[in-house]
């Protein structure tokens, strides 16, 4: 097995483990803590794939600042924390059978699509081509985000802001 | 380069790594800071193990070896021991793109990452969730309080520290700490950059939680903050990790705005350990110096001073180079 192989398993072993610990921990602050290493293993397998920008980014903000704002959200909140929540409830047959048909669908697209097994070279990721795309040919995608993030930055200040 | 060489050798490098971090941050660190502070109180400072004091902190380090790690009643104790790791090991990444100097092989740095400046900005920025573990861990009400000032204060001062890092990778066009570093060959970025420099020293300070930006652990309302009920060889990593960190930030000062290596006569790690000596005297003046921000102050400072003025700045600069571009 080549050692790219071998660090493909292990991450995807450490984000599926904490992922199980996500889902199925009674305690919502062990929940979010586990997020971390699920995250961490995601960059991983983004740096296998020589995406160090997206895998930075991913520590940046995923790691780094959406657990962080998690957590703190938990910490704030009356009585959420330490208590063992429920794990399930009446509609968890539902909910399974969502689930299945969703990782059907799922499964069933990935092994239909053609995956191109060609020998090729990798995209150039190097933030420089980022920018231009971002820049250039995906000028209006951008431009749209900045603008929906700008709208819910304005939304949170007015929903904080005390009444006068 | 096959793949167990690889393993090996980032083993090894982490080896190195700890083991500097251990012994020039962290107590060599704790013994300057404690004559430091002496020096400006007049006093002497540790004096009595070995020469001139020299090896106090060894000393301490060999003690806290040997205290026992207590755990308290109900606390989260998976939480509470994990958080002891989180803390230096995210301190300890921040030096995968610190270049140290140079030789005739190249720079000396871990790993010349082509967007070094954002991974810096992303691994220090892992510091707070080990910081909250630790709060939230301990089930201490104060140290509950230090990790929420915490996190509060590191999300606000991660905003003008990253705006002051795209600024300088703005002038040299590359996020790469090496590329940075030469960039500078004519003219510090100190001297183009002064906002930039002065709003980076200033959120770094905040980062690692010193004086005046030291809520998280303020003695006089929180005992300890988040490491209060940590004793023993716990109580040392978050030591460790906090020097790593300050060590880490100055270093990061010293490759953006000082030049890095850069130096005339002297060999250039030289030149890299002197530059990164004055800035954490700066850290450590400020210390002993200024006395701590109320709460609201520091939010404030953050979201109403720095970050306009490092926007400002920002804009200004991308203006200069798109005409100087041109």
């Amino acid at each position: 097995m080549s050692g790219e192989a071998i660090a493909f398993y292990v991450l995807a072993a450490v984000t599926l483990g904490s992922g199980v610990v996500v889902v199925t921990s009674p305690n919502v602050v062990h929940s979010a803590v586990a997020l971390v290493p699920t995250f961490l293993g995601v960059t991983g397998i983004y740096v296998l794939l020589s995406a160090e920008f997206v895998a930075v980014i991913q520590v940046l903000i995923y790691a780094g600042a959406i657990t962080v704002l998690i957590l703190f959200v938990i910490m704030l909140t009356e009585g959420g924390t330490g208590i063992r929540a429920r794990q399930r409830n009446e509609q968890g047959a539902i909910g399974a059978a969502v689930a299945a048909a969703m990782a059907g669908l799922l499964i069933a697209v990935a092994v239909r699509t053609p995956w191109a097994r060609l020998p090729g070279t990798l995209p150039t990721y190097t933030p420089g081509a980022i920018g231009q795309s971002f820049l250039g040919p995906n000028l209006l995608v951008f431009e749209g985000t900045s603008v929906v993030l700008l709208v819910s930055l304005v939304g949170a200040i007015v929903i904080a802001r005390k009444e006068e | 380069m096959p793949w167990w060489l690889e393993l090996i050798r980032a083993i090894v490098g982490t080896i190195i790594l700890f083991t500097g971090v251990a012994v020039v941050a962290a107590m060599f660190g704790v013994l300057l800071e404690r004559k430091i502070s002496g020096w400006m109180q007049s006093r002497l400072g540790p004096k009595h193990v070995g020469p001139q004091g020299l090896l106090q902190t060894l000393a301490d380090t060999l003690k806290l070896l040997q205290k026992e790690n207590i755990v308290p009643h109900r606390a989260d104790r998976a939480i509470f021991a994990t958080a002891v790791i989180v803390v230096p090991l995210a301190a300890l990444l921040d030096y995968v793109v610190i270049p140290f100097g140079t030789t005739r092989w190249g720079p000396l740095i871990f790993r010349d990452l082509n967007v070094g400046v954002v991974y810096f900005a992303a691994t220090s920025s892992l510091v707070v969730v080990g910081i909250l573990m630790a709060g939230w861990g301990s089930n201490n009400k104060y140290a509950l309080l230090g990790g929420l000032r915490s996190a509060a204060q590191m999300v606000s001062y991660e905003i003008p520290m990253g705006l002051s890092l795209i600024t300088v990778a703005l002038m040299a066009g590359s996020l790469s700490t090496v590329t940075i570093v030469n960039a500078q060959a004519g003219l510090w970025y100190i001297v183009a950059q002064p906002v930039a420099f002065l709003v980076f020293l200033t959120a770094a300070t905040a980062e690692v939680n010193r004086v005046p930006f030291d809520l998280v652990e303020a003695e006089s309302e929180l005992v300890a903050g988040y490491f209060s009920e940590y004793s023993g060889m716990r109580f040392a990593l978050f030591q460790l990790g906090e020097y790593g960190e300050m060590f880490a930030m100055a270093g990061m000062a010293v490759t953006l705005f000082l030049g890095g290596w850069r130096g005339p006569v002297l060999p250039p790690v030289l030149w890299f350990v002197i530059k990164l000596y004055a800035l954490i005297f700066v850290f450590m003046w400020v210390r002993w110096t200024y006395p701590r921000f109320r709460i609201d102050q520091l939010l404030n400072f953050s979201w109403k001073v720095l970050i306009p003025v490092s926007l400002l700045n920002l804009v200004a600069t991308a203006f200069v180079v798109m005409v100087m571009h041109r």
